[in-house]
């Protein structure tokens, strides 16, 4: 989804008397022809689709734009959208979190961090429906731990659940909980990449540790950080399980707190309007599209070497 | 924060700096360097228990009662351990059936990934042939498309052939993966073209030379599509969620999202059987635990 790999192989050159024959085709064909029927047709027709409106029992017009055009006045494309940024903007908290701690985590000779390895990534193996049953009860107005521990400071905690704004930031902790191991083992290995003589010779120059975070660690790790961003903002577009399990697919505050996959979801398979699922579809990809695009374009600024 | 440089810089200090300069300047540093360690100790300790945290409070309140679970004042641990809620578990739920299809689905996926995308990712990254561009372009272009995209038409083709709340229907799309394929390609053009070549030379023709040289050395890339086939057909939701429209069809994922609104809900069996679905891969991660750390923020940076 992400990377933009390179298309050419190197050109390896061959006497006539080692071609490769029918082999290459018993080997492409295979996965080709299901990634053809599977994935390429289906992109196909659901751009077809979203230019289509579907009855009620079936069958479909072709109506130009219309589904865009409707889209575009329909309040709930906005309120998904402020719903998914939401959700995004909270799981981005995670990454200068990740980056400190992966930074604590990758201390020379520190003992035990196969450990909290293992204890951070738990959460992000973790099926996303069993945990967000905990999560769900944690919640809990009545009798959940986080209202009782908001208690216990004086706090009275909200209807997480089932108030629209609150729902949403809760799955989004959850969302946070979940990616922040991966990200911390990406911004670890960024961190191994950076060598030492740099601490050295800013040690030298009389850098206090904090200047050396700031003017060796962060500027290298630029690539990192961007790569996890990258990764957390599509990643987090593509919000559905968690939201769907912790709220619960019968919660009535499902339709105001739900991201664009679920709008997505509801429209195509609840509502069972393929034609207008399949525009929301595409405007989920061009908004990708355009995030990544500004990404970056953004790391061309930022990024140090990048 | 500054403890933690502190101790990533003076543990590379000793250099070039001549043993006697060096001693005094280790003296002093030490205790800051293990102050920096005690500082990561204490923030990455008790981080580390938060995130572990749901999983424990998950596993007392399966063996709570559900007046437990459901009482104001939390009860930090039950009266008496229900043990039974596990039993329930397999007598309420349709959890065996729903277990038997996970495994089936992720054996299958894993093991036509595997297959196909090494022959692809191979043929790829070193055969030569007609089309070969443009054929890789198509494949690649979908890692760019959100799985949206295909979604409709996928469960149009399902229902087309009558698949539906069956085993294939959930199988189906997932043999085939174009991310799969991406890895094993990248993994097979960092290979050394020199042994291929010799191979050939020597007489083996490209099925040999595939099969007796570069799929052994493929093996640890092999493992990490495993692991991420695994991960990810064991956890998936919408896919399952679409294709299957009774909770008997479902694997565990989809069948644990729809468990709770169906009957008055007993918490405490939620929590058993979340546990039970989430075990075998929590167990395979802990078994394994730097392949799949390692697998996967490969996967994720290449």
């Amino acid at each position: 989804m992400v990377s933009l790999p390179t298309l050419r192989a190197p050109v390896t050159r061959r006497p006539a008397a080692l071609r490769d024959g029918v082999w290459p085709w018993v080997f492409v064909l295979p996965l080709f022809l299901g990634i053809a029927v599977f994935y390429l047709w289906p992109i196909l027709q659901t751009a077809y689709y979203s230019l289509t409106t579907w009855g009620v029992f079936g069958g479909s017009t072709f109506t130009g734009l219309a589904n865009y055009a409707q889209l575009a006045a329909d309040p709930q494309l906005l309120l998904a959208l402020g719903n998914t940024l939401l959700y995004t903007a909270i799981v981005l908290l995670g990454v200068p979190l990740a980056v400190y701690l992966a930074s604590l985590l990758n201390l020379p000779g520190l003992r035990f961090a196969a450990l909290y390895r293992v204890l951070f990534f738990l959460p992000y193996v973790a099926m996303p429906t069993a945990v967000a049953m905990v999560w769900r009860v944690m919640f809990n107005g009545d009798f959940g731990l986080v209202n009782y521990l908001l208690g216990l400071v004086g706090v009275d905690g909200p209807y997480w659940t089932s108030t629209p704004g609150f729902a949403m930031a809760a799955v989004a902790v959850v969302g946070l909980w979940s990616s922040l191991g991966f990200s911390m083992i990406i911004l670890g290995a960024g961190l191994k990449n950076i060598p030492p003589e740099l601490y050295e010779a800013a040690e030298l120059d009389g850098a206090s540790p904090w200047r050396q975070f700031r003017s060796v660690t962060v500027p290298l790790l630029t690539p990192s950080i961007f790569f996890v961003t990258i990764i957390s903002v599509i990643s987090s577009f593509q919000l559905f399980d968690l939201l769907y399990a912790i709220l619960g697919s019968s919660n009535p505050v499902l339709p105001k707190s739900m991201s664009l996959v679920y709008f997505f979801y509801r429209e195509g398979f609840v509502s069972n309007d393929k034609g207008y699922a399949a525009a929301i579809a595409m405007v989920i990809f061009l908004l990708i599209g355009i995030v990544t695009a500004l990404q970056f374009r953004l790391q061309r600024r930022w990024v140090h070497g990048g | 924060m500054a403890d933690t440089v502190t101790g990533v810089r003076s543990a590379v200090a000793p250099g070039p700096t001549a043993p006697a300069a060096a001693a005094p300047v280790a003296r002093r540093r030490r205790p800051r360097r293990r102050a920096g360690h005690l500082t990561a100790h204490l923030v990455l300790g008790i981080g580390g228990v938060l995130m572990a945290f749901p999983f424990l409070w998950q596993l007392i309140m399966s063996l709570s009662t559900n007046a437990e679970v459901q009482s104001v004042t939390p009860s930090f641990w039950p009266d008496r351990l229900q043990w039974g809620n596990y039993a329930a578990v397999f007598e309420q739920l349709p959890f065996l059936r729903q277990l038997r299809t996970s495994v089936l689905i992720t054996l299958l996926r894993t093991g036509a990934q595997i297959v196909l995308c090494t022959l692809a990712g191979y043929a790829f990254a070193r055969m030569r042939f007609r089309g070969r561009a443009v054929l890789l372009a198509l494949v690649l272009s979908i890692l760019m498309v959100p799985s949206q995209v295909y979604l409709i038409s996928q469960y149009q083709i399902v229902q087309g052939l009558g698949l539906l709340d069956r085993l294939g229907g959930l199988v189906l799309p997932g043999l085939f993966s174009a991310f799969a394929t991406f890895l094993m390609r990248t993994a097979f053009l960092a290979m050394p073209v020199e042994l291929e070549e010799a191979a050939r030379l020597d007489g083996a023709g490209p099925f040999q030379v595939f099969w007796r040289i570069m799929l052994p050395l493929a093996r640890p890339s092999i493992n990490v599509l495993a692991i991420t086939t695994v991960l990810w057909s064991w956890n998936e939701l919408l896919w399952p969620l679409v294709i299957s429209t009774s909770s008997d069809a479902m694997p565990l994922s989809a069948g644990l999202a729809t468990l709770i609104g169906q009957r008055t809900t007993n918490y405490p069996v939620v929590m058993a059987a979340s546990l039970l679905a989430m075990a075998p891969v929590l167990v395979l991660f802990i078994v394994l635990q730097r392949r799949v750390i390692d697998g996967l923020a490969q996967s994720g940076l290449k």
